[in-house]
């Protein structure tokens, strides 16, 4: 009795050669679904930032003025919130870059699931969808957390159906991470043993583990909220029994690892940009990998520590607080060995890798203020002010946004074939460190000095400070409007970047850029570690091309 | 997941081998994994609402007590044994197909769906009942009289009262969300079993539909495992 063996003639073209709409919308591809996350995201990011640029706008003058009332500053901050959360941050990473390269790292020809990958998308698509409904047709005014008893009781906003969409969304979510789970450990090629993997896979499975186990407690939470919206049956409210403060727990106990969602595929990219422009094997591989996976776990026990004030037991806040302090231990192990990765390297400043160094500054500012609000003296003093504002946009801004455009800038060359214009990428690159610092430093002054977060108005004294955030964040905007404009030109030319533009060691460069269908045309065996660079080969190289330069 | 119609000149004893893997090993072990996982989403979708039930049970055990003696508790029996052999059904359907006897697999098949539905049908009588009974959370909520004085008896405080009132409902809020959660998953079981029974019946499934119908037996089973953490947890503890 023979195998059917279903011969697959490999098609010579590239991924992207089919041009139908059909044949991306029915595309069961992993790099295809990756393009089409990486539209969607795009787009929501520039929503969302339209909405944090009235914010700043409104904010550069103590009283309100740019807004017609406070209540409609209430619906910007949340839809803000909402969208760069659930619709950007959550997806942006492991949906763009991690779908089209988790495969081709770990030599696999598809996703273990490529149907439920594709359905992840639509499902992304319909959250997103009620989302921009929400926004269109009356918005939710509770901020992106929905506290209760204000959601369930108080707010006349569409709140039940920001559940709705925050219920479907995390489907996505789920899904993806199910994927990549099930992806690394069943589809890694021959030879790919898991400390061969590279650490962008350690990364995404940790995510993805989180992923798995957090989001269905979100959609439980919301389920609850929704629930006592409609039927009013006391779940939340204190008058019937309920203690609102049941929801707060449910909800950062997804909320909090969401956190490490959002920033664990940032120390994916990082740690492949890293070494390949040190030109150096990444330093402690295994603590790196292994680190991710502390994350993880560490990021189910620490929730209590958005509970400080909410009136939990004075224990529980001293035990919260020590766990916090812990998850400082694996942050550290990674941004001492990145560090350690640079000693002695042959470093080159391309744009990717100006995106990695201000990652790894900005993240280790808000890693040490994050420490500071684990502290329960200091949480007490500023917490629901600017501070925290500060604190999470340096981890989720500077860290993953500037991870995101590092790993988009060094991998479109794999990923559409071109190279992005070197010049203006180190220039976008300046401009969002400058532009960001700029826009978030004067925030943790701001909060220290007292200036509670989500009013639009403020006293006279802060203006300074808030002045200063506005320009910042019009550079930002600047510096992030840049690498979609340079990026969709780099489209007009033909293919230019060949298989390895950055000399970079991995599975994905192995193959010709933009990748074929099946992405290789052989069977994958691999052979060594991951990281093999010299250092010294690439001084040499460096040495000889001056030689031919000067000559 | 892996559906494909056969055709006639492929061997029916083997399933196809899905392009992007490499051998058939792989492949059962990537959906088999696959459901794993998303029976761990849902261990954790429902320990939300269990972790309400933990906290709220254990802040006014007497409320819940007498809360829970209203469940119907042989109505309850009655379901879980009907749910226990549903997972028979199950298992057997399972090996059959292991074996390649696609017939029987569609029985045990119908038979597990006939048992699901059976399962809702007591439900149902259940909540008619309660319902009935001013038991339904919400306005016309009515907390039965002897169970009002009961409360009233361990309440020092008419402030404490109030509170074990309305834990007196939360039982019943705690009890009709986690069965009617616990319904919907069975709702969705049926009906894909039921699928499953007619695209067995067409013979659509490659390799007699192993890994599917493995597959669809780990939710199944999982749907069983949840009810019978329920009934005590609802119906049981005194």
């Amino acid at each position: 009795m023979s195998v059917p063996a279903v011969v697959v003639e490999d098609p010579p073209e590239d991924y992207l050669q089919e041009h139908t709409l059909k044949s991306w919308l029915l595309t069961t591809d992993h790099k295809r679904v990756g393009i089409l996350y990486m539209i969607s995201v795009t787009v929501f990011f520039f929503v969302g930032g339209a909405a944090a640029t009235l914010m700043r706008l409104e904010l550069m003058t103590p009283r309100g003025d740019v807004l017609a009332t406070p209540d409609a500053y209430n619906r910007l901050f949340t839809m803000h919130g909402v969208i760069m959360i659930f619709f950007f941050l959550i997806p942006a990473i492991p949906a763009v870059l991690g779908n089209f390269l988790l495969p081709l790292m770990i030599g696999a020809r598809d996703l273990a699931f490529p149907k439920l990958n594709l359905m992840s998308w639509y499902v992304y698509i319909i959250g997103g969808m009620i989302g921009i409904w929400i926004m269109v047709f009356g918005g939710v005014d509770t901020g992106w957390t929905f506290y209760t008893p204000f959601s369930t009781m108080f707010s006349n906003t569409m709140v039940v159906t920001a559940a709705v969409a925050v219920f479907i969304t995390g489907f996505s979510s789920i899904l993806t991470g199910l994927n990549f789970v099930v992806t690394v450990h069943t589809m890694r090629a021959p030879g790919m043993t898991w400390f061969r993997l590279p650490l962008f896979v350690w990364s995404h499975y940790a995510t993805s583990l989180i992923m798995i186990l957090g989001t269905p407690v979100l959609a439980i939470s919301v389920v609850l909220i929704a629930l006592e919206r409609i039927f009013g049956v006391g779940i939340f409210d204190p008058a019937l029994g309920g203690d609102p403060i049941l929801f707060q727990h449910l909800f950062w106990f997804y909320s909090h690892p969401a956190v490490y969602i959002m920033v664990l595929p940032g120390f994916a990219v990082v740690s492949e940009i890293i070494p390949c422009f040190a030109r150096r094997p990444i330093f402690g591989y295994k603590f790196i990998a292994f680190s991710s996976v502390a994350i993880a776990i560490f990021s189910f026990l620490v929730w209590g520590h958005h509970m400080f004030v909410s009136g939990q037991s004075m224990y529980a806040g001293m035990i919260f607080s020590i766990l916090s302090f812990l998850v400082a231990i694996p942050s550290a192990i990674k941004v001492f060995n990145w560090t350690a990765t640079l000693y002695k390297g042959s470093i080159r400043l391309d744009t990717p890798m100006l995106y990695a160094l201000g990652f790894i500054g900005l993240f280790t500012m808000g890693g040490l203020t994050g420490l500071m609000l684990a502290s329960l003296a200091i949480d007490v003093h500023v917490h629901d002010t600017y501070f925290i504002v500060a604190h999470f946009h340096y981890i989720m801004v500077g860290g993953t946004v500037m991870a995101y455009l590092g790993g988009v800038h060094f991998w479109w060359p794999k990923i559409s074939g071109r190279m992005y214009p070197e010049f203006w990428g180190k220039l976008s690159a300046m401009l969002v460190f400058v532009g960001f610092n700029l826009t978030f430093f004067p925030q943790f002054l701001l909060g220290y000095l007292g200036m509670p977060r989500r009013y639009f108005e403020y006293r006279p004294e802060f203006q300074v400070l808030n002045v200063m955030s506005t320009a910042g964040a019009s550079i930002l905007a600047i510096g992030y409007v840049m690498p979609l404009v340079y990026m969709l030109l780099s489209l007009r030319k033909p293919p230019n970047a060949g298989p390895n533009p950055w000399g970079a060691t991995g599975l994905e460069w192995q193959v010709e850029s933009p990748p074929p269908v099946h992405n290789f045309h052989d069977p994958v065996v691999v052979t060594c570690d991951p990281y093999m660079y010299s250092p010294e080969e690439a001084e040499r190289d460096y040495a000889h091309d001056q030689h031919v330069r000067n000559a | 997941m892996h559906t494909t119609s056969t055709s006639a000149t492929l061997d029916d004893d083997q399933p196809l081998l899905m392009s992007h893997f490499d051998d058939l090993e792989q492949q059962h072990d990537a959906s088999n994994l696959g459901m794993w996982f998303f029976l761990a989403t849902e261990v954790m979708f429902f320990s939300g609402m269990l972790a309400a039930y933990a906290i709220y049970r254990s802040l006014s055990p007497e409320a819940f007590h007498l809360g829970s003696r209203h469940m119907h508790l042989w109505l309850g029996f009655a379901n879980t044994l009907v749910l226990l052999t549903s997972s028979l059904t199950m298992a057997l359907g399972v090996r059959a197909s292991q074996l390649g006897r696609r017939n029987q697999v569609v029985w045990y098949l119908l038979a597990t769906a006939v048992l699901g539905i059976a399962f809702l049908g007591v439900k149902a009588v259940e909540y008619t009942k309660e319902i009935n009974h001013h038991l339904f959370p919400g306005k016309h909520f009515v907390v039965p009289a002897d169970d009002a004085e009961a409360l009233m008896k361990v309440s020092a405080t008419p402030e404490e009262l109030h509170l074990n009132l309305g834990r007196f409902q939360m039982m019943f809020v705690l009890y009709f969300c986690l069965t009617a959660v616990h319904a919907f998953h069975m709702i969705v079981g049926i009906v894909i079993v039921l699928i499953m029974a007619e695209l067995m019946r067409r013979k659509w499934f490659s390799g007699h539909g192993t890994t599917q119908i493995e597959v669809l037996g780990l939710y199944w089973h999982f749907v069983d495992v949840v009810w019978v953490f329920l009934y005590p947890l609802l119906y049981l503890i005194d």
